[in-house]
């Protein structure tokens, strides 16, 4: 699935100051039905953002109109649990193209950059400055630029780095995948297969 | 290099590497790929819209479970999404030639179960499914982990996913363990101790005479939980109880080859003085039957403790507090005589025939409590066939319980089998997460003792009791 190039977002983010955030909140099972990948972000935190009536749930950060922004900033551990993609989906669908968090669980990390999303992961104490920060001015803008490997607030310029491997780093930047590089090298993929013995 | 002292874990591992890539992930092979309904319809339409094949495909197994009915399996699924999912499975296995057990083959099961138990799985092997729980097939010695679609698409279409390798920890458990102590108060003692995002980054290896003296089952439900404390995955040595377990099973080699494998296999297993980046203690005495009483699996305690406290906590009181409103509960609370509105007793955590004979041994000459909903949820139709052969159906229908189909089922709830908002579930189950049983529905997972015991009393009670 090919996705938009990743290179500087600057934009305005909505802040989740909750822990292990896991994905049966991002997305619930039975959202799961489709068998395309459409309109998942219809249901993006559905069972935090709506009623049982379907109306929505006033005190949740997505129904509250003063945060909005490509960049969702959640509490540490995010993202654990299911290994749904659908998660990710679900976000990129919604419009994020970035999750904040101090640590992030594995298989959705993975998840999230394979279809374009940068999960950024930043210090303890950056991510409470984060959340100060918007809490104080909901129109906080920050600054990721992918190259540089850096996130900023830019009103006061604060400013801390994040890993993110050489590899992935380039897909993301060009808008590559992983199975354009696997199928590029799939002679050396069938050769492995006929000396390897299980 | 030979005389290296080598884990079990990256002797699998570096088996695999089809090729390293400078400050990027491995190139890493895959042996057997599961896949079912939920996870891979996106992952075909990948390969249709670039024009790829499947490389492999004797090398993916299809299976229905997540999404499937655990009644009246043979008319059709009322569900028209569900339906459709299940017919997406069926028609893109034929499509590309992949063996399919969808609902009503008699191998239909949940994927972790019916691997094993067909001899797919083996000990060495690199194992992948749509689906964290597929670190259950690392009770066998193999490398065993979840994917998410993106990746599924990979294994189909070049066998090979794109993976950094994880850090190396290994967990010994020793002594012996208590009365009414199963392998599922093992896991769930050691998720509370680590928390759900303690083994993140890292592997397991689960080491120590506790898993060496543990049944296949146990070790599979042990391995199943791996993901619950962040780990990618967790793996016990093969031994003679993993050997006996897959001899004779119907894909398991045979003859020269069974042998040719047996001596391989014997290999697998961690060299003394191989090092590993994080490693824990446990004592088996320190481990009483489990219950949890909080919105993840982390959040677990010995049964006839209370719940700790807000200030007990290292930190996170906000999500601590969200947590047990979510629940309904209070800090410092007693578990025990809490009254219970539904038992589940299944999934790819307990719902192997070991599961089941526990279950009756608490339930046998007892009448199931008359407010409680019991949904008992054999993990495959072979599991179905041991109950009843073995006369586990006789005792539960005794007592006043009803057997149901295989399949996922209120595990995850995606089918019918919801817990109602509000109401408490015994579960035997993986995850307590908010509306995982369904929307507001409130989860305790436990063993098969402590579901059977609730089921019973009507209440949350000590299964040491009964016993």
């Amino acid at each position: 699935m090919a996705y938009d190039k990743f290179t500087i977002l600057t934009s305005t983010a909505v802040p989740l100051p909750i822990e292990n955030v896991d994905t049966d909140q991002i997305i619930p099972a039975r959202f799961l039905k489709a068998t395309e990948r459409k309109n998942f972000g219809d249901n993006l935190f559905r069972d935090w953002r709506y009623n049982n009536d379907d109306t929505p749930k006033k005190d949740f950060v997505l129904n509250n109109p003063i945060y909005s922004g490509k960049i969702l900033v959640g509490g540490t551990n995010f993202g654990s649990g299911s290994s749904r993609e659908h998660a990710a989906w679900a976000l990129y669908d919604y419009g994020f193209r970035c999750v904040v968090s101090s640590f992030f669980a594995d298989i959705f990390k993975g998840n999230a950059i394979n279809i374009g999303i940068l999960p950024v992961q930043v210090s303890d104490a950056f991510l409470d400055q984060i959340f100060k920060a918007i809490e104080a001015d909901p129109a906080t803008s920050i600054t990721i630029d992918l190259e540089a490997q850096t996130i900023k607030l830019n009103a006061t310029g604060a400013t801390e780095s994040f890993d993110i491997n050489g590899y992935k780093k380039h897909n993301l930047i060009n808008g590559f995948d992983d199975i354009d590089y696997l199928q590029a090298m799939k002679a050396e993929i069938k050769a492995f297969a006929t000396t390897h013995s299980i | 290099m030979s005389n290296n002292p080598s884990t079990l874990f990256d002797k699998v591992w570096d088996a695999h590497v089809v090729r390293k890539i400078e400050d990027g992930p491995d190139v890493f092979f895959i042996d057997r790929h599961f896949i079912h309904e939920v996870t891979s319809p996106v992952a075909f339409l990948g390969l249709e819209s670039r024009g790829i094949d499947v490389m492999f495909p004797d090398c993916t197994f299809a299976t229905a479970d997540h999404n499937t009915p655990t009644i009246n399996q043979h008319l059709p699924v009322a569900d028209p999404l569900s339906a459709n999912q299940l017919q997406a499975l069926e028609r893109n296995s034929a499509k590309y030639g992949i063996s399919h057990w969808g609902l009503g083959d008699p191998k239909n099961g949940i994927v972790h179960v019916v691997g094993p138990e067909n001899g797919i799985t083996l000990p060495g092997m690199t194992i992948v499914c749509g689906d964290s729980h597929t670190s259950t097939h690392g009770a066998f010695g193999a490398i065993a982990f979840g994917i998410g679609t993106s990746e599924v698409e990979m294994v189909l279409s070049s066998q090979c996913i794109m993976q950094p390798k994880p850090k190396k920890m290994r967990i010994n458990v020793n002594g012996k363990l208590g009365k009414a102590v199963t392998p599922k108060d093992v896991t769930l003692y050691i998720i509370a101790k680590l928390t759900t995002a303690g083994a993140t980054g890292y592997f397991v290896e689960y080491a120590g005479d506790v898993f060496e003296n543990m049944s296949m089952e146990g070790r599979m439900t042990v391995c199943n939980m791996s993901i619950e404390m962040g780990a990618r995955g967790g793996m016990i040595a093969p031994d003679d109880t993993t050997f006996n377990y897959i001899n004779g099973r119907e894909k398991a080699p045979k003859g020269a080859a069974w042998d040719k494998a047996l001596a391989y296999w014997k290999t697998l297993k961690t060299d003394v003085g191989a090092g590993f980046d994080k490693e824990y203690n446990f004592d088996a005495a320190d481990i009483e039957p489990m219950i949890t009483y909080g919105t993840n699996p982390g959040m677990g305690m010995g049964i006839s403790k209370h719940i700790p406290k807000a200030t007990d906590l290292a930190g996170g009181v906000a999500t601590y507090e969200k947590s047990l409103k979510y629940m309904g509960f209070e800090e410092d609370q007693l578990m025990i005589g809490k009254k219970v509105d539904y038992v589940f007793i299944g999934s790819c955590t307990n719902g192997r025939i070991e599961d089941f004979r526990a279950f009756a041994s608490i339930v046998k000459g007892r009448k199931k409590a008359d407010h409680i909903t019991a949904w008992i949820v054999p993990g495959s139709h072979i599991v179905e066939a041991q109950i009843k052969e073995e006369g586990i159906l006789d005792i539960l229908t005794e007592a006043g319980f009803e057997l149901r189909q295989p399949g996922c089922s209120a595990c995850l709830a995606m089918n019918d089998d919801k817990i109602p908002a509000g109401k408490y579930a015994v579960s035997t189950s993986n995850r307590n997460f908010e509306g995982r049983q369904g929307p507001g529905s409130r989860t305790l997972l436990a063993s098969p003792f402590v579901a059977a015991a609730a089921a019973v009393t009507g209440v949350v009670t000590d299964p040491r009791e009964l016993l």
